[in-house]
């Protein structure tokens, strides 16, 4: 279970993040929602070490990993999905897949954890020569998320997933997340697509101005008046 | 024409020309001791050269670091070379001004160990030099190891003791030749290949693209853009090494920026991230600068003096930097490397142009 308890994050003289408090239970869905400049992307590259806190602690299962860098907490089982995707986009898609298993040792695993992805993605195996800049917004998304999951990570943290993607791809990369979910992946998704984040979430919190404002079942925040009003853009009646 | 035909055609047309162009110094080629004519220097030159441009194009062109440092690596390379390969006698008579410290006077080893240490002393350096510097991105890290690399240069001119400061080495053994300075391009180019394909390059390549998502991956940048820094500052170090030897004199005012620049120059020239690129560069470049020598002479033309004016080249060679950057950025081979298949591709492309323009009338 990853736990975190009273962070604070600033650049420079502006607070992003002021004192929150989650926690991502092993094998369940957590969506952080909330407009744009709440901290959301803060608090996840926090928690990957690209960030340092002021204050705060972030545990996973028990063990303190606020202070560590990037490596050793990718190392400890958390892998991030990056915001905008940020494939590699002069390498082929078999090179950023690759990159992905920089971590592990094991040649023959990182083979069989790639026929995986590739049975998941199967476009990607398909375009597996083609660099990743030439790929398509929903391709170059799903590169990410396969290149994630090549560190065979615990807890899988993605950073709006559905970012600038067609309807129809945002419903084929939420799909895909539920699948991965079902693979025994613990999630935390970051995401202003309140309605579709909420649908597959098993708990959800709500972030504005770098506090947590509500939090609830993905069920109970889509029920919720304050949330239907604001998130998800419906007149109250 | 079978495939093969064709292929062992281009081989063949390559040796031949190499070989037409250093005709009649079949004894040089074959490393026989005496004096080197002027072909098989130029091809040395080439080779020195291309050792240099493709270390530097690992840290600029694949990890994606400015680094403006080369010459500095360079004199590291060729002093330590020049002190372990001169004899006692020779180093008494250069340092007749301060003599030289104990165990270096007494000191001389064979070309091969003192080589290899030359790469390994400017690679100790550079890890001095990258431990603050490769910690700035851009423009910065351009000027921290340019700063360095003046440092390094003026340390050289000033410890007399060891380097005989501003008088520099005279009598270095002339021990390369195309065996030596051929030999080390192709284990160079071999090296970073092998290092390029292998999980390590990837990560490089990775932290050129996007460095915070190289992080996210689980890379450590400094570790890596360190590793880096030191496999291009030992053959750096190397290639001054080489260059010492062939020259057999060498001095701090060599090692100034426009010895970087140059080498800079063939990097961007062949390919920011194109091992190939730089070679091919590194001979244009190389070759050009014996070729351009005419626009530095005086010319006579009956009545007409036309004085030279000494400089000329690195002129014409910056202009030549201009047009590559403002219209082919990515230099001769981008970052592609020069394969057998994508020759045939760009053959067959050729080809079948030709054939449309014959199938149309005119």
């Amino acid at each position: 279970m990853l736990e975190i308890q009273d962070l604070h994050v600033s650049y420079g003289a502006i607070k992003a993040v002021q004192g929150i408090n989650l926690k991502v239970p092993d094998g369940k869905i957590v969506a952080l929602i909330g407009t744009n400049g709440a901290g959301k992307s803060t608090t996840l590259r926090t928690i990957c070490g690209l960030l340092r806190p002021e204050a705060g602690r972030i545990l996973l299962d028990g063990d303190d990993i606020t202070r560590l860098p990037p490596q050793d907490i990718v190392k400890r089982g958390i892998s991030m999905v990056p915001e905008g995707r940020h494939v590699f986009p002069d390498l082929t898609v078999y090179e950023n897949l690759m990159l992905g298993a920089y971590i592990r040792t094991n040649q023959k695993e990182v083979q069989e954890e790639l026929e995986g992805v590739y049975g998941l993605f199967p476009r990607l195996q398909e375009r597996r020569q083609q660099l990743a800049g030439t790929l398509s917004g929903g391709e170059q998304q799903m590169l990410a998320l396969g290149r994630a999951l090549m560190a065979d990570p615990k807890m899988l943290l993605m950073d709006e997933p559905s970012l600038g993607l067609a309807p129809v791809l945002v419903q084929e990369i939420f799909a895909l997340i539920e699948r991965i979910h079902r693979q025994g992946k613990t999630l935390l998704l970051i995401e202003q697509n309140a309605r579709a984040a909420l649908t597959v979430a098993d708990y959800a919190y709500v972030l504005e101005t770098g506090r947590i404002a509500m939090e609830g079942t993905g069920t109970e925040l889509l029920a919720n008046d304050e949330v239907r009003r604001i998130y998800l853009g419906e007149v109250a009646d | 024409m079978s495939r093969h035909l064709k292929r062992d055609l281009v081989i063949l047309v390559c040796v031949a020309l190499v070989v037409a162009w250093a005709n009649g110094d079949l004894k040089d080629l074959l490393g026989i001791p005496g004096w080197q004519s002027y072909a098989v220097r130029i091809i040395n030159m080439c080779a020195i050269n291309a050792v240099l441009a493709l270390s530097l194009n690992l840290v600029n062109g694949f990890t994606g670091q400015f680094s403006l440092g080369h010459a500095g690596f360079m004199a590291l390379g060729a002093y330590t070379t020049a002190l372990l390969t001169m004899d006692m006698a020779a180093k008494d008579r250069v340092f007749f001004m301060t003599p030289l410290v104990e165990p270096l006077r007494n000191l001389t080893l064979p070309f091969l160990p003192a080589l290899v240490l030359a790469g390994i002393v400017a690679g100790l350096f550079s890890l001095l030099v990258g431990v603050p510097a490769l910690r700035l991105r851009g423009d910065y890290l351009g000027i921290a190891t340019l700063g360095f690399a003046e440092i390094i240069r003026l340390i050289i001119q000033n410890v007399r003791k060891v380097t005989n400061g501003a008088l520099g080495l005279k009598g270095i053994p002339p021990v390369v030749n195309l065996w030596w300075t051929l030999g080390s391009a192709f284990v160079c180019y071999l090296m970073l290949r092998n290092f390029l394909a292998s999980s390590y390059g990837r990560a490089f390549k990775s932290i050129r693209e996007n460095e915070t998502a190289a992080q996210a991956m689980g890379i450590d940048l400094f570790k890596h853009k360190l590793l880096s820094f030191f496999i291009s500052s030992f053959w750096a170090g190397v290639g001054g090494g080489l260059l010492a030897s062939l020259l057999t004199t060498i001095d701090p005012v060599q090692f100034k920026f426009p010895l970087t620049f140059q080498v800079l120059l063939t990097v961007v020239l062949g390919g920011m991230g194109s091992l190939s690129g730089s070679i091919i560069a590194a001979g244009i470049v190389t070759y050009l600068m014996e070729f351009l020598r005419v626009v530095e002479e005086t010319h006579y033309w009956g009545s007409i003096t036309i004085p030279g004016i000494p400089g000329l080249r690195m002129v014409i060679f910056s202009l030549a930097l201009v047009v590559v950057v403002v219209w082919y950025p990515k230099g001769l081979m981008g970052d592609r490397e020069l394969t057998v298949a994508g020759i045939k591709g760009v053959l067959g492309r050729v080809r079948q142009r030709l054939r449309i323009k014959g199938g149309r009338p005119a």
